[in-house]
């Protein structure tokens, strides 16, 4: 039921987590690891709570009064769902990647120093280097090199979901959190989006929200499946593919239901 | 297949267009002949003088509009640049900070009123609380009974611009650990620039041509002046006066002050046009 993950470290550890949509309970009772430097996908069908899941490491629930967790999340040891945690030191080291491409209304270069600015004081060259980095990091920078001072919103789809994350890449968070992060693009920027998962797992402990289950498989480490609000099954990737223990997952997997 | 019904709602169809037609036909005729009448007289009063001389004294001949014009620009200017950082600021709270507290939703209410508010009443408040106060008439008089008019409205396009800036925007943007103010400022208000720009702009072209406000506060004054501390010439007040006079002259000025107005009002709205097309 659980994948034994006892040789590796654990970047966030989920202790009896349940999550409130006012009085709508949205995940009960969730308990599990996600080891550093790995890719963790979490499947399941629309409404099952993976988003929200996904949603609760950076806390972005706290924007919605009426949302609230309970239980225990902790990055590297600590609780973030401490009342007085300061959110926005917590989202510069969990940083996100959403469903649609979300470009700020500025320059390319722009775009990816912003937040670098936001945590780190850097001189021109510096800056210069860091957005060079990072649009490498995430396969972007020949793409754009030539026009950094083009606005972000002139890219296609595909180039401004890589800008994007470019942009949480160059903050240099510990976690990146992707929620359906390819659901809006073709599929050749969807694969390009896949290869970079893999590249940034070095660095980054990834945590993946998809409705595809073949991305799942190919770019994750271990698959968590949830249904309804509960964690059903979480292992390794492969055993979840070839050999799900419970019965919704296969069901689930093999297209059943969902 | 029965074609009753259809052949009877393709009649009442025809009806229906042949009024909307009509009434189209009606609304532009009367705009047009304003127009025409607007332009055609308003062009004869213009010449040199007009832009150069200041009001003539009654019975004289000749004279311009130069005083009114420069103190209409400087209420019109002063008037924007105490409004537009109230107003923006304000949609900013209403649209980001206040939302559903108590303080948002009374602004919101006394925003909806000042907008319907007779501008007249807002003249009259300002010489009430203001000019009755300092015994003396005043450009600033002018400037702030401008101002009370076009704060609710760029307040309220503001806040409705931001409204439509997408959630996801600013979900990505305190994704990055950015704090609230400067997601609101550098990302948000950003993203719905052209829109708060249209706001303004349509805010100045309806102050411009108010004369209601100008009436108890402003004044008038047939001299040059550019302080603002002493009554105050103004196009719409001018106008106003000119246009009821008994001197041919003076009739002449107020349909070239009219037209004045109004082209600087179309220019305004066209100029709001281009920067929301901008947008989209």
């Amino acid at each position: 039921m659980t994948p034994d993950t006892s040789n590796l470290k654990n970047a966030i550890e989920v202790h009896n987590l349940d999550f409130f949509y006012g009085k709508f309970k949205g995940l009960k009772n969730v308990n599990l690891n996600i080891a550093e430097n790995k890719v963790t996908a979490f499947i399941g069908p629309s409404g099952c709570g993976k988003s929200t899941l996904l949603r609760t490491f950076n806390r972005m629930y706290d924007l919605y009064p009426g949302q609230r967790a309970e239980g225990e999340i902790n990055l590297y040891g600590e609780n973030i769902l401490d009342k007085d945690r300061d959110l926005n030191l917590l989202r510069a080291k969990v940083g996100m990647i959403f469903q649609k491409p979300t470009p700020f209304p500025m320059s390319i270069y722009d775009n990816i120093a912003f937040g670098v600015k936001l945590y780190e004081n850097l001189n021109k060259a510096d800056m210069d280097e860091r957005v060079e980095w990072a649009l490498n990091k995430a396969a972007l920078w020949n793409e754009v090199k030539d026009k950094l001072n083009q606005s972000g919103l002139s890219l296609s789809g595909g180039q401004q979901q890589r800008l994007c994350i470019a942009r949480g890449v160059a903050v240099k968070p510990s976690v990146l959190l992707l929620d359906e992060p390819t659901s809006a693009l073709d599929p050749i920027s969807t694969g390009k989006v896949e290869e970079l998962v893999h590249e940034l797992k070095n660095d980054y402990t990834v945590a993946i929200v998809t409705h595809n289950m073949q991305q799942a498989a190919r770019v994750s480490d271990f698959t968590a499946f949830m249904y309804l609000g509960e964690l059903i099954e979480f292992n390794e990737t492969k055993q979840i593919f070839l050999k799900p223990d419970c019965k919704e997952t296969e069901d689930y997997i093999t297209g059943r239901f969902g | 297949m029965e074609t009753g019904i259809y052949n009877k709602r393709k009649r009442s169809n025809k009806v229906g267009l042949s009024l909307s037609m009509f009434a189209m036909v009606l609304g532009m005729v009367v705009l047009l002949w304003i127009l025409f009448i607007l332009f055609t007289k308003g062009f004869a009063a213009l010449n040199f003088n007009f832009f150069t001389e200041s009001t003539p004294a009654a019975g004289s001949a000749g004279g311009g509009l130069a005083n009114a014009m420069v103190g209409s620009l400087m209420m019109v200017t002063s008037c924007t640049l105490i409004s537009t950082p109230i107003g923006v600021l304000a949609g900013i709270f209403l649209a980001e900070y206040g939302d559903r507290s108590r303080i948002a939703s009374i602004t919101r209410f006394v925003t909806d009123i000042m907008l319907s508010a007779p501008s007249i009443v807002i003249g009259l408040f300002v010489y009430a609380i203001y000019v009755a106060q300092v015994k003396h008439f005043s450009g600033w008089a002018g400037t702030l009974a401008l101002s009370l008019l076009a704060v609710p409205v760029i307040l309220k396009t503001t806040e409705n611009m931001l409204r439509l800036v997408p959630g996801t925007l600013r979900e990505a943007a305190y994704a990055l650990g950015t704090p609230k103010w400067k997601v609101s400022l550098a990302v948000i208000l950003r993203a719905a620039k052209s829109g708060v720009m249209t706001g303004i702009l349509l805010a100045i072209a309806r102050v411009s041509g108010e004369t209601a406000p100008l009436l108890f506060t402003a004044l008038n004054n047939q001299f040059f002046s550019s302080n603002m501390n002493k009554p105050m010439s103004n196009l719409p007040v001018v106008i106003y006066q000119f246009a009821l006079s008994p001197y041919e002259n003076w009739v002449n000025l107020a349909w070239g002050g009219a037209l004045l107005i109004t082209l600087t009002v179309l220019g305004l709205n066209i100029l709001a046009r281009v920067f929301f097309r901008e947008k989209s």
